[in-house]
């Protein structure tokens, strides 16, 4: 059995559960505090950092998800380069990893090998060792990364560190998630299908790199499942500030547009509407088809930076060496009324 | 009219089946019924992305797209 014949083959990241759902889940259960946690789920933050010593602190992730492609290298190279991203999101260096996968043991054996290959040779380029992992038979094929990394306690880059004046930079384009759908349906056309692949794929250790050559930058997210506003407005959580967004710079990927007008939205994009509702505020005239953008789950999507007004354009001049679509989308302003603006 | 029952299915099946439904029928009315809210919201786009004009009926859980042009 082929990759592609695998029933009922999910979309990346959109395969997330309803935000909505997961915090009533979560809801009374146990916060584990210690004071060598620096970073808990308590802030919606993407990985978890604990201070060993003064001068060390370690990174742990995990993310697994179903098929974004038909390609079994591909697929594999997609999954990898979005679990290990929650690292360099945090300020961190991603070391080790271990697979996490499952799949139906009627998968023919090249595919396993494929998906296996893909997520290895990206760890290699990303300077990350496998030494492991664990694998499970299951109907649907799910595949992803356990990472570790390092980082000084006091580099940490948080979520939530924006501060009024802020610029913000995202470094990948928008809309992944539609063409996803639109690839699910068999209707994409596969100039626009090797884009996706192309910019899911794109590790985020270099843009993360760059960052680190900036001490005004004062907050990093990576953009997945949750959406730009999704993980913007957990940006501006509890920092003081509101972030405002101008849609004429807001990079989309080609083909996106034109497929939400048509309706291949993903059913976690109205979620997340669902879960940020009263907190975005769209200014009159915003398409429909913009909004869905801006609420549409990326499966490995950029980072979000929220840096300095002075170093906003040296910052975005190094990230435009290798992530094209880089730009300046937004800025942070002392907070008003709602959380997120959308110009 | 046309009767395309997209029930239980995720999308973009339901989409689809409403392309196929308004290229092969020169019907008036097409009914597309579907379970989940999101699909219908996708239905919708899709036929008003086509120049259709749209209808939603909430029917117990499920709901009913009417179509016309």
């Amino acid at each position: 059995m082929k990759l592609k014949d695998v029933g009922g083959s999910g979309c990346g990241c959109a395969s997330k559960v309803d935000p909505v759902f997961l915090r009533k889940v979560l809801k009374g259960l146990p916060t584990f505090e210690s004071e060598n946690l620096i970073v808990g789920y308590d802030t919606a933050d993407d990985a978890a950092v604990y201070r060993i010593n003064d001068e060390l602190a370690m990174i742990q992730t995990v993310d697994v998800f179903p098929p974004v492609v038909d390609d079994a290298y591909e697929y594999g190279q997609v999954a990898a380069a979005n679990a290990m991203s929650d690292v360099w999101a945090m300020g961190g260096e991603a070391a080790t990893a271990l697979n996490i996968f499952m799949f139906p043991q009627e998968l023919d054996s090249d595919e396993v090998h494929g998906i296996l290959e893909g997520g290895y040779d990206k760890a290699k380029e990303a300077g990350v060792i496998i030494c492991g992992g664990h694998t499970i038979k299951d109907p649907i094929p799910k595949y992803g990364l356990c990472v570790s990394g390092f980082v000084h306690p006091d580099k940490v880059l948080k979520n939530n560190g924006v501060k009024p004046g802020d610029v913000l930079i995202l470094t990948k384009p928008l809309g992944v998630g539609i063409l996803n759908i639109a690839r699910k349906g068999g209707v994409l056309e596969e100039k626009l299908q090797k884009e996706a692949v192309k910019n899911m794929s794109l590790l985020n250790k270099h843009a993360a790199y760059v960052g680190r050559k900036f001490d005004t930058i004062h907050a990093c997210t990576d953009i997945t499942g949750f959406s730009l506003l999704g993980h913007s407005s957990e940006m501006q959580d509890g920092s003081g500030c509101s972030l405002h967004f101008d849609t004429k710079k807001i990079p989309v990927i080609e083909g996106a547009l034109r497929y939400a007008e048509m309706g291949f939205v993903p059913n976690l994009a109205y979620m997340n509407r669902g879960y940020l509702d009263g907190k975005i505020k769209f200014a009159n005239g915003i398409s429909e088809a913009m909004q869905d953008i801006m609420y549409d789950p990326q499966t490995s999507g950029g980072l979000l930076f929220a840096v300095s007004e002075k170093d906003s354009e040296s910052l975005l001049e190094l990230l435009g060496e290798k992530y094209e679509a880089a730009s300046i989308v937004g800025y942070a302003e002392a907070e008003s009324e709602y959380a997120v603006y959308v110009d | 009219m046309f009767e395309v029952d997209a029930r239980g299915l995720s999308c973009p099946e339901p989409v689809l089946l409403t392309q196929m439904a308004m290229k092969e029928n020169d019907d008036d009315i097409i009914k597309v019924y579907v379970s989940e809210p999101y699909c219908y919201k996708n239905v919708e786009k899709y036929a008003k992305s086509q120049g259709r004009k749209v209808e939603v009926k909430e029917i117990g859980s499920e709901f009913e797209v009417i179509i016309t042009k």
